[in-house]
């Protein structure tokens, strides 16, 4: 596999480092000179200086036998660019790009880049995992791929507490896929009694997430 | 007459702004920088604000600033900042989220300018009007020869 990745930050180099790691071969492209000359000292050849917005900078790069480009400037714009010029000026299947501003996400949907990743959205679902304040938790959305992984908090007194998973009225296109427990995860058997306070990860089909969490909310 | 918004208060955007204005169009002008505004007002016999234009302060990219200064009525926007990353972003967020019906955009460099061409967007490329203008002059004579 080869893999462009542009922006030399934080989040370009220890990727960069991590892909070396594995085999993957890679080329780095950093528009700033000094950070350009810092890499090049750890990784040589790897790091190409340069505009990763630039075409020809791009086709220096081989963006044209890419298999993977990762757009992770600090520039959101630089970003959605350099994921569109990837895709329709040189055909490249995948891409991933940073969001550095979560307000941006919707060009990024509006522009069809995705998936994007934004620091401050992940780090928001890990609060939000280890807080238990919130009942719902999106652990893995591939809209693409149409699949959702929710975790939900089964309350007291909810439709789904003191019922087995055979007997959960889950909506067509949605399954439980595991229970945690006391700290611990399992996956369920069919048989299996479903308590309050019990958290369970449920795979389902996008749009059914209103449905599936009815059952495990207090009862209003 | 149509409402124009430009985005980027430059000399390209301050300048168009002005003749515009003057030609009777309805004018706003959004730009990050409050002292950009006084590119409207230079050698003008009246306030920008006092001739019936409109400015508002706020980032290009944002959501809000562009609804504020107008976006959703516009018939005509106007991509100059001095990024052209950010003004082909705008200008698609113009074109496609706010059905803008006329978008143009600046683009310095002349490859993204002609590939974004390519894929309908109105670029416009300074540096290839001035490469243009340059060897149409060395083509011709100059006072010395």
């Amino acid at each position: 596999m080869y893999a462009v990745v542009i922006g030399g930050g934080k989040v370009g180099l220890n990727l960069t480092r991590e892909l070396l790691a594995k085999g993957t071969e890679v080329t780095l492209v950093e528009s700033r000179r000094d950070r350009y000359l810092r890499m090049d000292a750890e990784l040589g050849f790897v790091v190409q200086y340069g505009d990763g917005t630039e075409l020809w900078v791009l086709e220096r790069a081989g963006i044209q036998r890419a298999d993977l480009v990762v757009a992770v400037t600090g520039d959101d714009e630089d970003n959605i660019l350099i994921c569109q010029i990837a895709r329709d000026k040189y055909q490249v299947d995948r891409f991933i790009s940073r969001v550095n501003n979560p307000r941006n996400r919707q060009y990024f949907e509006l522009l069809d880049i995705r998936p994007a990743f934004s620091a401050t959205d992940l780090i928001l679902r890990l609060i939000e995992h280890e807080v238990p304040d919130y009942g719902l938790v999106h652990l893995l959305d591939l809209p693409d791929e149409q699949l959702e992984v929710i975790e939900v908090v089964v309350c007291e007194g909810c439709t789904a507490a003191g019922l087995e998973v055979q007997q959960l009225a889950l909506p067509e296109g949605s399954i439980v896929i595991s229970v945690l427990r006391d700290g611990s995860g399992f996956v369920p058997k069919a048989d299996t009694v479903i308590d309050a306070g019990d958290e369970v990860l449920v795979c389902l089909d996008p749009g059914l997430e209103s449905q599936v969490t009815a059952l495990f909310d207090a009862a209003k | 007459m149509p409402f124009v918004l430009i985005v980027g208060s430059g000399r390209v955007g301050s300048i168009v702004a002005r003749n515009l204005l003057a030609a009777g169009h309805e004018v706003s002008v959004l730009d990050g920088d409050p002292l950009s505004h006084e590119r409207l007002d230079e050698g003008q016999e009246s306030t920008w604000e006092g001739a019936g234009g409109r400015f508002t302060i706020g980032q290009a990219i944002e959501r809000d600033a562009l609804v504020e200064a107008g976006i959703e009525s516009a018939d005509v926007f106007i991509a100059a900042t001095n990024g052209d990353n950010t003004n082909l972003t705008i200008a698609q967020i113009a074109q496609k989220m706010f059905n803008v019906p006329r978008v143009l955009v600046r683009v310095m460099d002349p490859a993204r300018a002609e590939w974004y061409k390519a894929q309908g967007l109105e670029t416009i490329c300074p540096t290839s009007y001035a490469v243009q203008m340059f060897e149409q002059a060395l083509a011709t004579p100059g006072d010395e020869a």
